[in-house]
């Protein structure tokens, strides 16, 4: 579509409105400025930090705007919408032009124009004709078109190349229109999700992150072990679930993932994103008679009373912390529980797991241990589906290229001149180039060099 | 002798270069100059033995990493950066007053990393979502972009002083390059950069798709990349499509350094992902 099939009418006035660079300018500073907020104000908390970080008055005047979501509202939206528009309309009004010039079915030169540009003269002792078998393998040895045109007092070579980086800009707006198709494409047809998975255990769906809705697979995700390690300095070293994919009950796929190696499986993807640990089922107790050294083993869990063996009367594991502060320790992962002997008064005990003595500081005749917490952990999975992966894909490999051909290639046309000056020749040589005008003075100046080289005897 | 100490030194080499380059301007010492530029080499090869170093060390240590993962390898490499990116403009234009006003942003890269208590330069093991070959690929584009646009920073200050000079009078500003080579000078760098920047943003943006599951989450990090990228997109229409030139777009270029000092910096003041960069 060409602008002028839209001449006059309210059409014509949006297509120019769009067709602005000035709009381009003010659409990217708007942007710019306005993403800045979004970084400031964290985003997707709780209603209620907002409220009693902000007070009521800006609280109601930032949810009317969005700012809570600022990137999906609908202003921002819109002003993404506006610079696409922008992009589109801005390349279609340029492109019909240098589509003529790329595409021309002939080339022709503008020598007059040439003339204005960067020229370079001098002299030769030998005659045009001689000049011209030896100019011309040197000019076309560094263009790829050249052509020769006899004129009444000499010739003139013409020569090009690169036309066609004329589209690299267009290739750039392409690349961008192409993330946005995509990012789009992903949030109408993809998912986005987390779910966690005991080891073990199996899941048919997941949570979503937006609406916090389930969302069903059409598998299932089965998590056959997780395993963390620590460097010495306690830091995560790595984080390794064993996953299966089940269809129909069948496991048809598995593979071990860790951050930054997910599973990608009919569409969908499954990255390592956190874990952690359960609450013990099932606890391995060791009791000590500190006289006898005889060890006694018997599984318990939380709230259940067992009786113990001996005359120790009866023990039950009220609870488990994760992290139990014990006269301003941190003791860590811990289990609390009543020992209640036959004789005397029940006494509190404190069973941290980093520390399997710990109970000897009770100094009673029997000595607690937790042998096996049973300790299972969670894995905690990001579940994602997006088809505009590899739209977005394509659109940055088109931005780089398109990048590095707007900036640094460009359409370079040079003119040799010679005019017959008495049995000598005079010599202009002219280079133009629609972008890089200083790189292009340095070429035509070697290339003048060259030559001049070669008119002398 | 450690990494830590090389780069140490190295820092005083880059800060005696970037006197000398300044000496060159202020005294009109032509021969500062030169000895400028040697010892900026001289930098260049501390600078590049001591990452060599610290990733064997890190090796040694059972960690091995490239030595690319948090804020004090980031400046060490920024500044190795800066200053070959420097060197080379040096070589094809062979004005050395760009040094004085490049070659400082270099040292002061180097001495925040070496200096500053809130920087750590201990060697430490990767945590998982850096392990990954797209850490490599991604801290060298946004870095090698962050360096091209310092330079054009230097050098749009240095536009705007000659600019302030149109007479003439000034005895030092005679031996700048002309406005109309800075300008174009800046530009190139800002082209260059904006490549760069582009491949720093879609590295990363792979990289979070492979870690996370979402090429793009408006992280504080990530925004902050697209606003400097916004603002140098800006730079490069108002240029090409409405022929601004000279002190508007001078003006721009130091706005986007600032915003890309932000997104270096201040995003650390700010919750999110990258926290891995503090």
């Amino acid at each position: 579509m060409k602008k002028n099939e839209i001449s006059g009418g309210p059409l014509n006035g949006v297509w120019k409105f769009f067709a602005s660079v000035k709009l381009t300018v003010t659409l990217l500073l708007t942007l710019a400025c306005t993403s800045i907020i979004g970084t400031v104000i964290p985003q997707n908390e709780n209603p209620a930090a907002y409220f009693h970080e902000y007070g009521e008055f800006l609280y109601r005047i930032f949810s009317f705007l969005d700012i809570f979501d600022m990137y999906h509202s609908w202003w921002f939206q819109f002003l993404i919408l506006f610079l696409t528009i922008n992009i589109i309309v801005c390349s279609i009004d340029r492109l019909s032009s240098t589509w003529k010039i790329v595409f021309a079915k002939e080339i022709s030169f503008d020598i007059a124009k040439l003339r204005k540009s960067y020229k370079e003269e001098f002299s030769g002792n030998r005659t045009p004709e001689e000049l011209k078998t030896l100019f011309l393998p040197v000019v076309s040895g560094s263009f790829k078109y050249t052509k020769v045109e006899e004129t009444e007092t000499g010739f003139v070579i013409f020569a090009e190349k690169g036309r066609w980086t004329r589209l690299g800009v267009y290739a750039v707006h392409l690349s961008v229109v192409l993330l946005l198709a995509g990012g789009l494409a992903g949030s109408f047809f993809g998912f986005d999700g987390s779910v966690n998975i005991p080891e073990g255990e199996s899941v048919k769906s997941i949570i979503l992150r937006n609406t916090g809705r389930e969302q069903p697979l059409d598998f299932e995700i089965r998590c056959d072990d997780f395993n963390v390690s620590f460097y010495e300095s306690g830091a995560p070293k790595e984080y390794l679930s064993k996953l299966t994919i089940l269809e129909n009950g069948k496991p048809v796929y598995n593979k071990d993932i860790i951050v930054n190696d997910p599973i990608r499986f009919k569409g969908i993807n499954i990255f390592q994103s956190s874990y952690g640990t359960l609450k013990p089922k099932e606890i391995l107790l060791s009791f000590t008679n500190r006289e006898t050294g005889i060890i006694y083993r018997q599984k318990a869990s939380v709230g259940k009373e067992i009786n113990l063996p001996e005359a120790f009367g009866k023990f039950v594991i009220k609870e488990y912390s994760g992290s139990y502060d014990f006269r301003g320790h941190n003791l860590g992962e811990a289990f609390l529980g009543i020992l209640t002997p036959l004789k005397g008064d029940p006494a509190e005990v404190i069973l941290p797991m980093r520390f399997p003595s710990f109970d000897k500081m009770r100094k009673d005749e029997l000595i607690i241990s937790v042998e096996d917490a049973g300790r299972r952990y969670y894995t905690g999975l990001q579940v994602t589906r997006d088809p505009g992966v590899p739209v977005v894909y394509t659109g940055f490999i088109v931005m780089i290229l398109g990048c590095f051909i707007s900036f640094f290639m460009s359409h370079k046309r040079l003119c040799v001149e010679v005019v017959k000056k008495g049995g000598k020749s005079r010599v202009m040589v002219a280079g133009i180039a629609n972008k890089n005008k200083l790189g292009m003075e340095v070429r035509t100046q070697r290339m003048a060099k060259l030559l001049s080289e070669k008119a002398v005897i | 002798m450690n990494s830590s100490n090389l780069l140490s030194i190295t820092t005083f080499i880059y800060g005696f270069a970037a006197f000398l380059y300044i000496v060159a301007v202020v005294f009109k010492k032509p021969f500062a100059g030169r000895f400028g530029t040697w010892t900026a080499l001289a930098g260049i090869a501390g600078n590049v033995s001591g990452i060599v170093l610290r990733w064997v060390e890190s090796y040694k240590m059972g960690i091995g990493h490239a030595p690319l993962s948090n804020l004090y390898e980031s400046l060490i490499f920024f500044a190795l950066v800066i200053v070959v990116i420097y060197l080379v403009i040096e070589r094809s234009y062979v004005n050395r007053p760009i040094g004085a006003f490049t070659i400082p942003l270099a040292f002061l890269a180097m001495a925040y990393a070496s200096l500053s208590p809130n920087i750590s330069d201990r060697i430490q093991p990767l945590v998982p979502a850096l392990k990954s070959n797209w850490l490599i690929a991604h801290v060298i584009s946004c870095f090698i972009g962050y360096a091209a646009f310092a330079i054009a920073f230097g050098l749009s200050i240095m536009f705007l002083f000659k600019r302030n000079d149109s007479n003439e009078e000034s005895y030092y500003l005679k031996f700048f390059p002309d406005m109309k080579i800075l300008d174009e000078l800046s530009h190139q760098m800002i082209m260059f950069g904006f490549l760069f920047l582009s491949a720093g943003i879609i590295t990363g943006a792979v990289w979070a798709n492979s870690a996370w599951g979402r090429y793009w989450g408006w992280d504080p990090k990530e925004t902050w990349s697209l606003i400097t990228w916004f603002v140098y997109a800006t730079l490069i229409h108002a240029r090409f499509m409405r022929g601004w030139h000279g002190k508007r777009l001078a003006y721009l270029s130091i706005i986007g350094f600032a915003a890309v000092l932000f997104t270096y910096f201040g995003v650390n003041l700010l919750p999110g992902l990258h926290s891995y960069g503090q």
